[in-house]
């Protein structure tokens, strides 16, 4: 019960890693361009393969994949201090982003080393990016409940149905799509699989979605008697929800659980520097620092426990929920602040940068698993479920 | 291994009944004799000076253990104080900190809303750059006029009987808020435990509210905030020297202070009528959480301070928490 509250004890980054930050900043010196903050505030959704394969040829995507795979082989500290770098300075992370962070370490753990040797490389050198299938239809929040199915054919599987809200499909080159592989939708989390598909098969086709900030983030996935091989199956039939979950706490803990308006709130400090009412919100400012402080020595407890080779997925469900959170009060906080005095000129790029980000900010705790969810984790650990 | 010792003795001298006849003007020698007998009053003090040399981090869970059994006495305080006071000047008894500090016409001196100001011996107060020690004896004490309040203020009609200690006044302040927001963070978890207890005993509509989506949501929102103030204040501690750094001291104060009210709030809520009825514990961990929230700085306070610095500095602002 209290077990869960003493999980979070200070941890600290190691001193190595002071040396690993002053490279990541050099590289980033040299060769993130510069971009307006709206659209640096895109953050883990700025999709740019040009500099994600800058910063593979520089060895830093694929972070904790071993070496032999052509990964970075760095430990969960020098990846925490890597993402929180990438991330401050708003670079287009997102081609790479779920590869880098999901799909790598999950076909590193369960995949066959044929699998290891095909995928590895390729998403170490940024020619791989991967999208998740998760979501569908008529499956949101309940993902036991996934109606897309895999079933047994001639040489491999065929493959029928359709995804929704999945990150990039549009401009990724395989899915790791959750589906049923045996069974009927009412055995829940029996019979549920993980296959990678080759997004350019036969079969396939992707339909972008745009969202209300104009981007298309999130596509609309079908596949239509799309044949995958006997390879495409990742890890053991059936085992597709424990796979999924093995990898929560390292999706749900990270830094881009606290910066995803960082970038927004980083300017804004920048105008009340320049500006003449820097004095009026001191205190938020102050209070905001404070927050930001607190939850990223939360999120370094839990990078401490990642680094154990332990799976703390209840403490990473409380982080996401309470990071978000946080996120997402910075857009709603600045909101009213441009605001307050109607007659005061408003930075042209800050009011841009707050309309967007206050206009994305409820994904924040849509994407990853929703808030409803993630307090019914804690409350499960807490022992009340 | 003090954090043990010191439990156990609280456990045997700071029951709720003890707190409860401290409160209303009880002898408070059971539960202080045996944290001066056994030199717990001296974690701090160098080994040479016959004191533990105990790193601040170590002192950390100490104090969590304070708040967690709602101390009616300033133990915590008067380790801070021994550790800001030269040898010399360490006087024998109970001594807590002055939240704030004033002269007035006439050489007489007010230290408002002390926290436990109707039971120390000493108070020791903020004045510039000096530490002033002033005898409670010689105070003229004003209660508050809060139920069961130990607050105080104190006023001394001169400077007779009052040691001053030049030179290192702006250490008292992030002291004091390091240590407050460690009683907070302590006093803080055991009303989570308590709430979760609670929901988990009490029966409605046929089941245990813990089983209520809306109540679990609630406790999760409740742990969520008692962790991120734990690892706030620990925080404060986490450092080789003496004295916790202001910036630290001052995220740690103003971090427990904007949870506490909300986590009082929602363990009241959780209880029902129960929880606000004298017979029951909870009120003797939430209204310390309020007083303690309010004492030695709000985040109101902290937060403008924390803000001034990040906006005099050219750094970027995860530069600047990195750094904290």
């Amino acid at each position: 019960m209290s077990n869960l509250l003493s999980a979070f004890r200070l941890a600290a980054l190691p001193v190595e890693t002071n040396e690993f930050r002053a490279e990541v900043r050099t590289f980033l010196e040299r060769n993130l361009e510069a971009a307006p903050p709206d659209i640096r505030a895109r953050s883990w959704m700025g999709f740019n393969p040009a500099f994600s394969k800058k910063l593979a040829a520089r060895g830093w995507v694929g972070a904790t994949i071993p070496s032999q795979y052509g990964g970075a082989n760095l430990d969960a500290f020098s990846r925490f201090v890597l993402v929180e770098e990438l991330l401050a300075a708003g670079a287009p992370v997102s081609a790479h982003w779920i590869a880098d962070r999901q799909s790598g370490p999950l076909i590193l753990k369960f995949g066959t080393e044929a699998q290891r040797r095909f995928y590895l490389p390729r998403i170490c050198a940024a020619e791989a990016f991967f999208c998740i299938g998760m979501s569908e239809p008529n499956t949101g929040s309940d993902l036991a409940g996934v109606g897309t199915r895999a079933t047994r054919c001639e040489g491999g599987w065929r493959l029928n149905g359709s995804k929704i809200w999945t990150t990039n499909a549009h401009h990724c080159h395989y899915m790791i799509a959750l589906v049923r592989s045996s069974g009927e939708p009412k055995d829940r989390q029996t019979g549920l699989s993980q296959f990678i598909v080759d997004l350019s098969l036969p079969g396939v086709s992707v339909r972008p979605i745009r969202d209300l900030a104009g981007d298309a983030h999130f596509s609309a996935v079908f596949f239509h008697d799309v044949l995958l091989s006997d390879d495409a199956l990742v890890g053991a039939e059936g085992s597709g929800w424990a796979q999924v979950n093995a990898e929560l706490a390292f999706e749900r803990s990270g830094p881009e659980r606290v910066l995803s308006s960082i970038v927004l709130l980083e300017y804004w400090i920048t105008c009340l520097r320049r500006g003449s009412q820097a004095a009026a919100h001191a205190a938020t400012i102050g209070r905001f620092a404070t927050h930001l402080t607190a939850l990223r020595n939360m999120s370094i407890a839990v990078t401490a426990r990642l680094a154990k080779g332990e799976s703390p997925v209840v403490e990473a469900a409380l982080i996401k929920d309470i990071g978000t959170e946080f996120e997402q009060t910075i857009p709603a906080v600045i909101e009213a602040a441009i605001a307050m005095n109607p007659d005061d000129p408003v930075d042209p790029d800050l009011y841009r940068t707050v309309a967007y980000v206050s206009r994305i900010a409820p994904t924040y705790s849509l994407r990853g698993g929703t808030r409803e969810i993630l307090r019914g984790m804690v409350a499960r650990g807490l022992g009340l479920r | 291994m003090f954090t043990e010792a010191i439990e156990d003795i609280l456990k045997d001298q700071c029951t709720p009944a003890m707190v409860r006849a401290i409160e209303a003007g009880g002898s408070c020698e059971s539960l202080w004799h045996p944290l001066e007998a056994n030199g717990f009053l001296e974690l701090l003090a160098s080994e040479a000076h016959g004191g533990a040399q105990l790193p601040l981090g170590d002192l950390f869970p100490i104090l969590c253990t304070f708040g967690r059994y709602a101390m009616p006495v300033p133990a915590a305080q008067t380790i801070a104080a021994r550790a800001l006071l030269p040898s010399h000047a360490i006087p024998v008894g109970m001594i807590t900190l002055a939240a704030a500090f004033r002269r007035e016409a006439g050489g007489i001196i007010i230290c408002p809303l002390t926290p436990y100001g109707m039971v120390a011996d000493f108070v020791l107060a903020r004045d510039g750059d000096v530490l002033l020690l002033l005898p409670g004896a010689r105070a003229r004490r004003q209660a508050t006029g809060v139920h069961l309040s130990q607050t105080a203020t104190l006023i001394w009609s001169n400077e007779n009987g009052a040691t001053p200690i030049p030179g290192v006044g702006a250490a008292l302040p992030a002291f004091a808020a390091a240590v407050y927001a460690a009683l907070i963070s302590g006093a803080m978890t055991r009303v989570f435990e308590m709430t979760l207890e609670h929901c988990n005993d009490r029966v409605q509509f046929g089941k245990s509210l813990g089983k209520f989506q809306a109540v679990q949501h609630q406790l999760s929102v409740m742990a969520e905030h008692t962790a991120a103030s734990s690892i706030a204040a620990e925080h404060a501690f986490h450092t080789d020297r003496a004295v916790p750094s202001l910036l630290a001291a001052a995220m740690a104060k103003s971090r427990t202070s904007e949870a506490a009210a909300l986590v009082a709030a929602i363990a009241h809520a959780l209880h029902g009528a129960i929880g606000v009825t004298e017979e029951y514990d909870l009120q003797l961990l939430t209204r310390r959480l309020h007083e303690w929230r309010v004492a030695h700085g709000s985040e109101a306070h902290w937060n403008l301070l924390i803000g001034q610095e990040v906006l005099a500095s050219d750094m970027s602002l995860v530069d600047f928490v990195c750094a904290v």
